[in-house]
């Protein structure tokens, strides 16, 4: 679709498109991509060090509360900080009350460019989850190997565990830049232009489908280059540690222990507990809808297609995983590349599968248009990607020496899946499955187009909520979609730690 | 953990069983006569359609209170989805006869014309919608027709302006508001059909002018909602700005006291642009009597002021009085324009408002 897009060529907007918006779409994304980069893997590396590596007070509760931004949709932790920290917010004006004068600070991250801000708390749990495991799971035993010989902590971080962590890193950073390629909601909520307002733009204002497509196909341009980079840095991996952790924390005490449960706090004040007061302000008056029959059954629906399509995620990641493992290189980034719908903006995808199975409904007499099952495939296409990361990670270290043993010992092949494979899988599924879950659960575009005759979910009713602007009538459902999606997270970060010790 | 997955799928698997047993559509926007509906699916070739289906992007709390009411005068259930126009008309076009659809509704008079102008809405010839729905509000073929008037004007805060300083939406872009305007993004159709306006009146090179003027005397960069910027104007980062009346009569609503006043611009000159939200018939509408019958009576004086007074709009026809809020406005002279000319001239206004830098 992406590509026959080329068939029609539009040199009239093109022309237009080129002289009055590329360069700032280009100069905005790659600004997007740098800040964005350089955010989540500082902050995600630095939490996940501190709490892989070290002892300080308040460890054990800080660390799993980390990953919660993640059950933030971008677009609800945007409007949530608009509302508050904008020119006509609660806080600057108390402040103008108080000193007359505005902030300078939160007067700039309200600004078109405040949404990089945004877009670095929602998503540095990528990198933090996946960071934190590589460090925990090996690099703890090098890392203290090192500090024996005699190095400094931090030359031993910068030497020894950041470069065993980096295949982790760079494939949550993948995972972070690719959503914010993708992301819609935020960026247009703060006015930030890139590609994605852009295509809509082009389609929405200008009436021009095929220009819009033409422009989506110019952002797959950007995540093949992040394809890249992450494929040209885990080549480089190696070293896979299979052993438990052995290694001792290091124990930081009295004030610096206290500086690092400090720079926690900070981060989880300003990532989950503030947009969660926020949220609660604007909810509290419509509290009694709550429970409002329909709204259960919202809930419920939310929660069905959740787990539908994170099944069918995990069920296509092991397909994919099947089809490309212990195969050429190249036949492994075709596969990365069947998984590029993750940063395809929503709507255009969406309007993209709604188009084939219109055409499959035609061809074949079905009627799976408006059906679960198209929507279940859009998930699939959507977040195959979000699966492959930790599948493939885990993988990684299904050594072809267990497969050859079992079928030495003539193991039938469907039983060596089931003992062998499998058992080796398992954490990876389950982590897959659970962002999967996450994931769906927030998302917005796919779920409006494709959902089947009256489903509502939690994300279509703050669509409906938020159509006109109205943000705080969409802080009930915002709230529930939020606390419903730490649950997977908790279990998720429950299910790392459980692994990890 | 296993136990867990396990706990999981099973819950899944349960959840899907019940799922299937369940009729289509359970959104119905009429809580009584669910029997009814089902068996009417069974049967399409009755002849009284026992459901209509619609796709709308007004909110569904705007239009659900009305449907609601329909469902009872008649017996004829609604069902609707909501989503963007966009995504609408991509999903008329693509199912193309085989859809559900039997009425369109937007709430900008740009999309209904894109959707007329690709084929996807049928002409409807009614004395009464004619009567009901002055010629400016509507298709001249009859693909479609407005049904609440949208006023798109200027807000200003009284403290730091006098209402005798205003009086375009050109003015606006003199010297004298450099640094006090606040704009909504041009992404919004809203600004798109004003500027397409402006073109129709001024034609492409003033036009382009105005927009420049205005970009220059930004305040802050545009909103992205018109909520937020009378929220500005009342906490003083801007004095003025152009928005939708019903936004501040929400606000005026929660609070009579609120410190944004309105506007009525253009008085002297061409009328104040308005907006329609509005609906049409769809080409391949299986059931196009019957969702005709369901336009008429929106546009009558039964439904008019509820369609358009629960969102504090204005009613399509002249003849029907508001009340509330909306009625302290005051008359105002409407720019009587073909709005269809909003839909022409978008595409166009967009590329203007990118030259100018609008952004």
């Amino acid at each position: 679709m992406l590509l026959t897009s080329w068939a029609q060529p539009q040199p009239d907007i093109w022309q237009h498109l080129s002289r009055y918006l590329l360069p700032r779409l280009i100069g905005h994304t790659a600004l997007m991509m740098v800040v964005v980069g350089i955010g989540v893997a500082v902050i995600g590396v630095g939490l996940a060090w501190l709490s892989a590596c070290c002892d300080y007070p308040l460890r054990r509760i800080l660390d799993p509360l980390l990953v919660l931004p993640l059950a933030f949709p971008t677009y609800v932790l945007a409007f949530i900080y608009l509302g508050m920290l904008d020119f006509a917010g609660p806080i600057q004006t108390a402040w103008r009350g108080w000193t007359g004068s505005s902030p300078a600070l939160l007067e700039a991250i309200s600004r078109p460019g405040g949404v990089l801000f945004i877009l670095v708390l929602a998503f540095y749990p990528y990198v933090y989850l996946l960071a934190r495991a590589s460090f925990l799971g090996g690099g703890l035993a090098a890392f203290e190997a090192s500090r024996s010989l005699g190095q400094g902590p931090v030359r031993t971080f910068f030497r020894v565990s950041l470069p065993m962590a980096r295949p982790a890193v760079v494939a949550g950073l993948a995972l972070a830049l690719m959503e914010a390629l993708a992301d819609f909601g935020a960026v247009s909520i703060y006015g930030f232009d890139t590609f994605t307002t852009a295509i809509y733009r082009t389609w929405l204002g200008m009436f021009n489908l095929t220009a819009a497509v033409q422009l989506a196909s110019i952002l797959m341009l950007f995540v093949l280059l992040l394809l890249g980079i992450e494929r040209f840095s885990r080549s480089a991996r190696g070293i896979q540690s299979e052993r438990r952790p052995t290694g001792h924390r290091i124990r930081l005490t009295g004030a610096k222990g206290w500086l690092a449960t400090f720079l926690q706090l900070a981060v989880l004040l300003v990532g989950v507990v503030l947009p969660l007061i926020q949220l609660l302000v604007w909810a509290w008056p419509q509290m009694s809808g709550l429970l409002h029959a329909r709204l259960v059954n919202v809930v419920f629906n939310t929660m069905v297609l959740g787990l539908s399509g994170a099944l069918a995620v995990v069920l296509g990641g092991i397909l994919l995983l099947a089809a490309t493992h212990h195969t050429s290189r190249r036949q492994q980034f075709l596969g990365e590349v069947a998984a590029l719908g993750y940063a395809i903006p929503g709507t255009v995808l969406a309007v993209a599968i709604m188009l084939a199975f219109l055409q499959i409904d035609q061809m074949a007499g079905t009627a799976l248009a408006g059906g679960m099952a198209a929507l279940v495939m859009a998930y699939l296409i959507r977040f195959l990607r979000v699966a492959w990361g930790p599948l493939d990670s885990v993988a990684g270290r299904i050594r072809p020496q267990y497969v050859e043993v079992a079928r030495s010992l003539g193991v039938p092949r469907w039983y060596r899946l089931w003992r062998v494979n499998l058992p080796l899988l398992w954490p990876g599924l389950v982590t897959a499955f659970l962002l999967a879950l996450v994931e769906i659960a927030k998302e917005m575009p796919a779920t409006l187009m494709l959902r089947p005759f009256g489903w509502e979910t939690l994300a279509v009713r703050i669509y409906e909520l938020t159509a006109e602007g109205q943000w705080e009538m969409a802080a009930v459902p915002a709230l529930i979609l939020v606390l419903l999606g730490a649950i997977p997270v908790a279990v998720l970060i429950r299910s790392g730690r459980v692994r990890a010790i | 953990m296993r136990i867990l997955f396990s706990a999981l799928l099973l819950a899944l698997l349960t959840a899907c069983g019940s799922d299937t047993g369940e009729p289509e559509g359970s959104q119905t926007a009429g809580s009584e006569a669910t029997e009814s509906r089902s068996s009417g699916a069974a049967e399409p070739a009755a002849a009284e359609p026992a459901r209509l289906v619609v796709y709308t992007s007004r909110q569904p709390h705007l239009i659900e209170p009305l449907f609601a009411r329909y469902t009872r005068t008649t017996g004829i259930d609604i069902d609707y989805i909501n989503d963007s126009e966009a995504a609408l008309i991509e999903r008329l076009d693509a199912e193309g006869d085989q859809t559900v659809a039997d009425l369109f509704m937007t709430v900008d008079a740009g999309n209904l014309w894109h959707a007329a102008e690709r084929g996807l809405l049928r002409p409807i010839e009614s004395e009464s919608l004619a009567n009901a729905v002055p010629e400016a509000l509507r298709d001249e073929q009859g693909r479609w027709y407005g049904l609440s008037v949208r006023a798109r004007t200027v807000v200003f805060h009284p403290e730091r302006v006098d209402a005798a300083e205003l009086s375009t939406y050109e003015a606006l872009a003199e010297d004298a508001w450099s640094g006090r305007l606040c704009l909504r993004t041009s992404q919004k159709v809203y600004n798109q059909s004003l500027v397409a306006m402006l073109i129709e009146h001024h034609g492409e090179a003033r036009t382009e002018e105005i927009v420049r003027g205005w970009v220059d005397n930004l305040a802050t960069e545009p909103f992205s909602s018109d909520t937020r910027l009378i929220e500005a104007v009342a906490a003083g980062q801007c004095d003025v700005g152009i928005v939708n009346s019903y936004y501040l009569g929400r606000k005026l609503a929660e609070d009579p006291g609120y410190p944004v006043e309105l506007f009525w611009a253009n008085q002297d000159t061409t009328g104040t642009h308005v907006n329609v939200s509005g609906a049409g018939v769809t080409r391949h509408a299986p059931r196009p009597e019957a969702a005709r019958n369901l336009l008429e009576w929106l546009a009558s004086p039964e439904a008019q002021a509820e369609f358009a007074l629960n969102n504090l709009e204005f009613p399509v026809d002249p003849d029907i009085e508001v009340r509330g809020p909306v009625r302290e406005w005051g008359e105002f002279r409407a720019d009587d324009t073909p709005l269809q000319i909003a839909g022409e001239r978008q595409a166009q206004a967009v590329k203007l408002m990118d030259r100018a830098g609008y952004r």
